[in-house]
């Protein structure tokens, strides 16, 4: 039952979004033009030329065209190639299901684990002098550098049955690589830096100052953390945690490694987008490529929200 | 708008599949097999629970097929291979998943059906092509994947070395014409379905050397009137096997299904499904119903040819083989 309500109501989700991801798509542009014009309208000498101010214009306008807009496009209309049915019925498949719940429950996992780690990494260097301290920046920041098929291997090699803890996680009967377990773990690691890495310049231009007359007050640890330091950084860490998020349900490479590719199983979204290709399903595959799509398109809605909110210094007070 | 979001994110993540069966089986494949197991898997499972009365589900894994063993001996708990060439599950046996003797244990090699390398060319034939002579002529581009990376490729291979073996006579004019061949190769995709998209989908190129059931998909995908199917007179037998792997069969206890799984390709009804997605039956019987579905070839086996499998990988696609040599100049 509970299988059917899922069936029946992500189509509605989808038509309900479309509009949003339509404006999104157009928005860019327009906001574009708005801006030039209102440059353009007091015709002071401080702008350059217009012919020069008109090129300049063509020439964004159409590298976000060709780069951004027509890749948007193309694979919406490639999803909605043989029409709407067949898009619902691409989307409601058991193994695109699966893979749309794997996505969400690896992305909850990665966001709420990376939520904890990010936080405390940032507290840490951003509030306190340690020795290693740089040191510990450099790790924050090495997903970042590595490839993603190297972050798979590494739990390949650690967890493989011919790794280093394979063996006696075989003995154990514990399931980790081919299984949820990896497949978050791979993302965990790809994503961990986005929520630290938010934080930390935020926390270090807010300095330590009101933590310490909350503790010269008398708050103890914890009270401090929840009143004083987690409203000062919460814009940033919503912030973090998107990006994060929206890494997670894209990620490919890590998550191609680790996961086996069992059928409705061990399938994510992106990986389900290059299986149907590779089989000829171009509507079902372009179908959850635009979902992904969609779900990315939202978070950059919200990104952009959130980013408005911290240039305008709307940081409310807490209460 | 969370409020109404979260119910059904919550009921997508929750909402399992309602149905267990009674044993779940996990079948490790290669590329091409998705239509063929889908098939088979359906009918297996009947037969099954019609003889025992229990339920049986049968999960799939696709993939290249040298990285498919590669996740098997990683750990991937497959209870079946099903792979594109002995040489794959070799080393999976050699990691002492699999006993040795595994090819022994089922009958013709333990591949219950067999495939051969074709030509697909484009409509109306433009460059005339008719037998692999044709492949040399230096204004037909030919597309073949990497056989360094793909399972298909080194059938490509193989069956064109044959090929010029039996024509010219001596390994060094084999080699000669296997080198003009991959001369002809503008790109080398790594897996055979990339390659199959390279020329069916970019257009790029005038012939597609492919497994006879890829080619037959191509053409049923694309239409009839877009590619046409050339079978040489002469290529090679692919024999593509498969095997339970014991190791994981008796620890999750499933070897007696996993067994009859495989045993029932031998049946009329398994070879009539590989016969009926483009896979060349076993049965002499139901090869004689299908007999116009496919061209008549004359077949040489890689036993016969190159002295099994693990000498020709050693030979052509080690470190420095020959195909290395060859695609160096």
């Amino acid at each position: 039952m509970t299988m059917q309500s899922g069936l029946a109501t992500s189509p509605t989700q989808l038509r309900v979004y479309a509009p949003t991801a339509d404006l999104d798509v157009a928005s860019p542009p327009s906001r574009e033009q708005e801006r030039a014009r209102a440059i353009v309208s007091p015709r002071d000498s401080r702008t350059e030329p217009g012919p020069v101010r008109f090129v300049i214009i063509a020439l964004a306008l159409t590298f976000l065209t060709v780069f951004v807009v027509l890749p948007l496009v193309v694979v919406f209309a490639q999803a909605f190639s043989k029409g709407i049915s067949s898009y619902v019925a691409a989307l409601t498949e058991p193994e695109a299901l699966s893979a749309i719940r794997l996505t969400l429950l690896v992305a909850a996992i990665s966001v709420g684990l990376n939520l904890v780690f990010g936080v405390i990494a940032a507290w840490a260097i951003a509030k306190f002098d340690f020795r290693g301290k740089t040191f510990l920046i450099t790790l924050i920041d090495l997903p970042f550098s590595v490839s993603p098929v190297i972050s798979g291997l590494v739990f390949v090699l650690l967890f493989g049955a011919q790794g280093y803890f394979g063996p006696w996680l075989q003995a154990h009967n514990i399931h980790v690589l081919f299984a949820v377990p990896g497949i978050a773990l791979a993302t965990v690691f790809v994503t961990f830096p986005f929520v630290a890495r938010a934080l930390i310049p935020l926390m270090q231009e807010q300095g330590t100052q009101e933590e310490e007359a909350a503790i010269s007050l008398g708050a103890s640890g914890l009270q401090t953390f929840f009143r004083v330091t987690l409203p000062n950084i919460k814009w940033g860490l919503l912030y973090g945690v998107l990006l994060c998020n929206a890494r997670a349900m894209g990620e490919f490479g890590a998550v191609s490694v680790v996961s086996g590719h069992i059928r409705g199983e061990t399938n994510t979204m992106p990986l389900l987008v290059e299986i149907l290709y590779n089989e000829y399903q171009f509507v079902a595959s372009f179908a959850i490529a635009s979902l992904l799509a969609m779900l990315a398109l939202i978070t950059l809605v919200v990104k952009t929200v959130l980013e408005r909110r911290l240039d305008e210094g709307q940081i409310p007070s807490d209460d | 708008m969370f409020r109404r979001i979260l119910p059904i994110v919550a009921g997508l993540i929750w909402a399992g599949s309602a149905f267990a069966a009674d044993v779940t089986l996990l079948n490790v494949s290669y590329d091409p097999t998705r239509e063929l197991y889908a098939d088979f898997n359906k009918a297996f499972a009947a037969a099954y629970s019609k003889e025992t009365g229990k339920s049986v589900e049968i999960k799939q894994s696709h993939g290249g097929s040298g990285s498919q063993a590669r996740a098997v001996i990683d750990g991937l708990p497959a209870d079946i291979v099903t792979l594109a060439l002995a040489y794959d599950i070799d080393a999976i046996a050699a990691k002492g998943l699999i006993a040795a003797d595994w090819q022994k244990r089922l009958p013709l090699n333990a591949s219950p059906y067999t495939s051969t390398i074709v030509f697909l060319v484009r409509k109306g034939n433009p460059k005339a092509i008719k037998d692999w002579d044709d492949l040399i002529r230096p204004v037909v581009d030919v597309i073949t994947p990497n056989p360094k990376t793909s399972g298909g490729a080194r059938w490509n291979y193989l069956a064109a070395w044959g090929y010029a073996l039996k024509k010219f006579g001596s390994a060094d004019k084999a080699r000669q014409f296997v080198g003009d061949l991959y001369k002809n190769v503008p790109v080398l995709d790594t897996g055979a379905r990339g390659s199959t998209v390279t020329f069916v989908e970019r257009g790029v190129g005038d012939v597609l050397l492919a497994w006879e059931n890829e080619a037959f998909l191509a053409q049923r995908e694309f239409g009839k009137d877009k590619f046409e199917i050339v079978s040489p007179p002469l290529s090679i037998l692919a024999e593509p096997p498969l095997a339970v792997v014991d190791k994981v069969a008796d620890k999750k206890g499933t070897r007696a299904v996993a067994e009859a799984y495989l045993r029932y390709w031998y049946t009329r009804e398994g070879q009539e499904i590989a016969a009926r997605n483009s896979y060349r039956p076993r049965d002499p019987e139901i090869g004689k119903e299908y007999e116009k579905s496919f061209a008549k070839v004359e077949l040489f086996t890689i036993d016969d040819v190159f002295g099994g499998w693990a000498k020709a990988q050693k030979d052509h696609f080690g470190e420095g083989g020959i195909f290395d040599q060859i695609y160096k100049n």
